[in-house]
């Protein structure tokens, strides 16, 4: 029997897991890829685009072949690397892109898929002729791939957690334990974070100091600090920020809490995140059985797993000796030990009384059959040798993990005796130790050239060869960032940790150039893949906002309407009766506000008091209108401009007292005119003596409109109704309401501001006295008759004041903000879009083009259209170029998409009542 | 993210203040319309340090000028806004 097993001995395995549908064991401590090793599996998985059959490298978080799908339902996770889970009992893991199984695959067998995916195959194919795309895309949605993604809801919970240390200290191999145990003991907070289950790094591989781990565990629970394990550094920003990801549960493991996101601010940071070992380049080196040399001895050492009978190693470096001795120890056979280095180093040279040791040797091919290796073929000085062998642990030396470092805005240095960059100058409190900063085994680089450059992987995961790099170069991908994008170079899960530095050698020796002078390409966060559930965390599962509750939301509830969110908020958009539409739900209360009486909700509308000696004088700084002669107990409609001169958003100032004010502005705008009044008050003009406090929240607001509204106001208060932008104080159902004469509908209206804790008893009254409620869409239909513009739709961020024909309003001597953008030239351009109204037999489409004919060039667009109130067909707001002028124009509105379209006439943007009337009362 | 020392209430997360400008993007009301203009629309945009408008707006809301390095984040100052 040959292929990895369980060394004899150990604990029992306990744990029952299956893969594939096979119920297998694993021990405690066991990580899935440790567990099919120890089970005699071999093959895991198949890769990306080929097809070939693939088996554990690593026993890291780099892994890139062996990734597998764990757990059922909505816990599934697809291309999960089986080296970075730890086997619970239940755990149900599956193989992914195979078919009809993992051992008879159809794309690998008739290998369908190689002559496709050559570098830049999607390049070329979306370059092509469109039917190139079209005769592969079936073939390429079924080949190419990973685990399909769940369909099912996550049923666990995922958290966030802020956290603050003195010391975060990322890695807990022997420097970063030393590092953690020296910073406790000078009295600082300490965070120490593995990614591993376990705390030690290589010192459960290759045994040391293990005393250490104990020690430092004391030293930081003295110090005040914390340790966190299975929890990835993900991210390093700015100021020493960090995001962690916590695995609370398992991978596809029913939890009370599934992951937790940190986020972390350190006053100093410790990276102590070790080294990635790189495997060689060769033909087959992809195949189960080919592992790491490192990974070989941490599965013998803490897992008990000999990952092979007859051992091949192949190295360019020391390191890979130790797992010679840690083979022969757990009773394996050591083949022959592949060093393609000319000399005998001091290491190899006591090896050699061991085992058979080659100097100038590498591996070129390897031969395999369905049950795993069965040999390899080595080139020694100029002979080809093949061994017979199951298992081939090679080393191509150490790579330091810099990502943490490189994302904190740090520099990289080259390291030629290592192959590798090192981190340089920091730009932040960071420091880098242990082999992470390049204390790793010198190697001395093969330069022999590849044999079969079409079969030796580079990035295993995506499948990319030595070929496609040389291809990518010969087609003129000279850049590293180039080539990336080109051959998809470490894209995948695992980001090329294994395989960047080999493809950026390859990329370097086919220029004839050095490794530096390559390039490199950005370490970007997440280190290893996050799942959203983490980074939606508590607010996943329709909590990903605050929704804000209006005071009368009760009274709203309880006669069911058609919500409308808008921005937090959800107001009434009309209160269907009876399986009413909601297009006649809201004609039928727009109808009764025009015949009868009307209210509607206006608490969300943003309220600011404006209060002090120089009330005035910020007023008339924000709103574009004259403020100062407003008598006390009157307002009047206003509008504010952006500093560019456009109209920013509109609304009403009242005269409270002598230098007490009011200021409402529209519901979406409320927090940037906070914001804007803020600017203005303490920027702007900071010489004032005024205060403004945003009241928005304070107050419910409900208006009444409609031909019988004064008289229902006066029946409920007992006195005269104030005129048409008169202020009143007043009782309404024993609630002190204030009284605001404004009218947004055209109708005599009133808005009664009661506090929002009092306001049910205010629109109960209405109610009773007869008003009947109506919501948003309706306030469309009443608005748009009108000619009122809104944010949104007509003040859309490109419309000045006399786009909006609201130009005889501005306060004359200028002095406010936006006034002196409105002289630039081109805003007296005649061919401006300007507001008009349209008129139609039919109704006419909201969001249209504006067009002379089918297909003639687009003149405006329809901001707004609806249907007339009373009487017949379509009346609408619309954008026109040079619209002030084109009163009895004919244009068509089409919206093709959508197939409507409709012959519509210009007018002026007022369509009912232009006197006005109705509203004075 | 950064981390943003208030005078007023110590080192808060960036999530809790607004960015509002450049201070050679404020405009007083008394500048020319040209002037204005060139303060609006073609500001130094340097690399380098930065004195920049900030609003702490979910904290003591006070306006705030932090002159910040654009290339590497560093906060060299935090000082309350004064005309
Ligand atoms: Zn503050």
């Amino acid at each position: 029997m040959s292929g990895p097993a369980r060394i004899p001995g150990g604990a029992r395995a306990t744990i029952a897991f299956t893969f594939d549908g096979v119920a297998m064991r694993a021990r405690p401590g066991d990580t899935l890829a440790a567990a099919l090793l120890a089970n005699g599996v071999g093959l895991v998985a198949r890769s990306f685009k080929y097809h070939r059959p693939r088996g554990v490298m690593t026993a890291g978080v780099e892994e890139p072949n062996a990734l597998v799908t764990i757990g059922t339902g909505g816990r599934t996770e697809p291309n999960t690397r089986s080296t970075d889970v730890f086997v619970y009992d239940g755990l149900v893991a599956r193989s992914q892109n195979r078919w009809p199984s993992l051992k008879v695959d159809a794309g690998a067998v008739l290998g369908l898929a190689a002559p496709v995916f050559a570098a830049g195959f999607y390049y070329k194919t979306f370059f092509g002729p469109p039917k190139r795309w079209m005769r592969y895309e079936h073939f390429i949605r079924r080949a190419a791939g990973l685990g399909p993604a769940p369909v099912a809801a996550d049923p666990d919970p995922y958290e966030h957690r802020a956290a603050f240390c003195d010391a975060l200290v990322v890695g807990s191999g022997p420097t970063g334990l030393a590092a953690a145990k020296a910073a406790a003991a000078a009295g600082d907070r300490v965070l120490l974070v593995e990614q591993d289950a376990d705390l030690g790094g290589t010192l459960l591989s290759d045994g040391g100091d293990v005393a250490s781990i104990e020690v430092a565990r004391a030293a930081i629970a003295a110090a005040g600090g914390r340790i966190l394990t299975r929890t990835t550094a993900s991210g390093l920003w700015d100021h020493g920020f960090v995001t962690l990801s916590e695995r609370v549960a398992e991978p596809g493991q029913p939890g009370a809490l599934a992951q937790r996101l940190w986020q972390v601010r350190a006053k100093r940071i410790v990276l102590a995140t070790g080294a990635i070992e790189r495997p060689l380049t060769f033909a087959g080196n992809d195949r189960p059985g080919v592992m790491l040399a490192r990974a070989v001895r941490t599965y013998i050492a803490r897992f008990g797993v000999l990952p092979g009978k007859r051992v091949v190693i192949a190295t360019n470096n020391d390191d890979a000796y130790r797992t010679a001795d840690a083979v022969a120890a757990a009773g394996g056979e050591v083949v022959a030990i592949l060093d393609s280095r000319a000399e005998l180093s001091a290491v190899a040279t006591v090896a050699k009384t061991r085992f058979p040791v080659f100097t100038n040797a590498v591996p070129v091919s390897t031969q395999a059959r369905a049950t795993g290796l069965t040999a390899v073929e080595a080139d020694i000085w100029t002979e080809r040798f093949t061994y017979a062998a199951d298992c081939l642990a090679v080393s191509g030396g150490f790579t330091p993990v810099v990502h943490l470092h490189s994302q904190g805005g740090g520099k990289l240095d080259w390291r030629a005796d290592i192959q590798a960059y090192v981190p340089g100058a920091t730009l932040q409190d960071i420091v880098t130790v242990g082999s992470a900063a390049g204390e790793v085994e010198a190697i001395s680089p093969d330069t022999v050239a590849l044999a079969h450059p079409k079969s030796s992987f580079i990035d295993f995961q995506n499948d990319v060869t030595a070929a496609d790099v040389d291809l990518a170069y010969a087609e003129g991908y000279r850049s590293v960032e180039h080539l990336k994008r080109y051959t998809t170079l470490g894209m995948g899960t695992d980001q090329g940790k294994t395989s960047n530095m080999a493809a950026l050698g390859r990329l370097a020796g086919a220029a004839g150039v050095s490794i530096p002078a390559a390039g490199l390409t950005t370490f970007r966060p997440p280190y290893t893949p996050l799942t959203l559930g983490a980074l939606a965390g508590p607010d996943g599962g329709g909590h990903a906002a605050p929704s804000r509750r209006l005071a009368l939301g009760d009274c709203h509830d309880a006669l069911a309407p058609i919500w409308q969110p808008l921005g937090l908020w959800h107001r009434p958009r009309a209160y269907s009766q009876g399986g009413e539409s909601l297009h006649a739900a809201a004609l039928r209360e727009a109808r009764a506000v025009r015949t009868a009486a009307g209210i509607i909700d206006v608490s969300t509308l943003a309220k600011f008091i404006v209060s002090g000696p120089d009330a005035a004088a910020l007023l008339e700084i924000v709103c574009a209108t004259r403020v100062a002669k407003l008598a006390v107990g009157r307002g009047r409609y206003t509008v504010m401009l952006r500093e560019d001169g456009m109209v920013m958003d509109d609304g009403t100032v009242w005269r409270l007292g002598e230098t007490r004010y009011l200021l409402t502005s529209s519901t979406g705008g409320a927090d940037r005119m906070e914001a804007h009044l803020g600017y203005a008050r303490h920027v702007v003009a900071s010489n004032l003596r005024v205060s403004v406090v945003a009241v928005q929240e304070a107050f419910a607001g409900i208006a009444l409109a409609g031909p019988d509204a004064a008289a229902i106001l006066e029946r409920l208060t007992g006195a005269a109704a104030p005129a048409h932008m008169g202020v009143a104080d007043a009782m309404v159902a024993g609630v002190p309401v204030l009284i605001l004469a404004a009218s947004y509908s055209g109708e005599r209206a009133f808005e009664l501001y009661p506090v929002g804790d009092a306001a049910v008893p205010v629109w109960d009254a209405l109610i009773a006295a007869g008003a009947m409620p109506y919501g948003i869409e309706a306030l469309e239909f009443l608005r748009i008759e009108k000619g009122h513009i809104v944010g949104g739709g007509e003040v859309d961020g490109r419309t000045t004041p006399h786009d909006l024909r609201l130009e005889r309003m501005l306060q004359k001597g200028g002095g406010f903000v936006g006034a002196s953008a409105l002289d630039r030239p081109a805003l007296a351009a005649s061919d401006r879009l300007q507001l008009v109204g349209l008129t139609s037999p039919q109704p006419i489409p909201e969001g249209a083009m504006l067009v002379a004919a089918g297909g003639a060039p687009v003149e405006g667009h329809v901001t707004a259209g609806g249907l007339r109130v009373l009487g017949e067909g379509g009346v609408a707001l619309a954008l026109l170029r040079g619209g002030r002028a084109r009163n009895g124009d004919t244009l068509l509105a089409t919206s093709p998409t959508r197939g409507l379209e409709a012959r519509v006439t210009v007018t002026d943007p007022v369509f009912y009542d232009p006197e006005g009337a109705r509203y004075r009362g | 993210m950064l981390s943003i020392d208030c005078p007023h209430c110590g080192p808060r997360a960036q999530s809790e203040f607004a960015y509002d400008r450049t201070l050679d993007a404020i405009v007083p009301l008394a500048m020319p319309p040209a002037e204005a203009m060139r303060a609006l629309y073609t500001r130094a945009n340097p690399r380098g340090w930065s004195d920049e408008l900030w609003h702490h707006r979910f904290g003591c809301r006070a306006w705030l000028v932090v002159r910040r390095h654009t290339v590497t984040h560093a906060i060299e100052s935090v000082i309350g806004y004064a005309p």
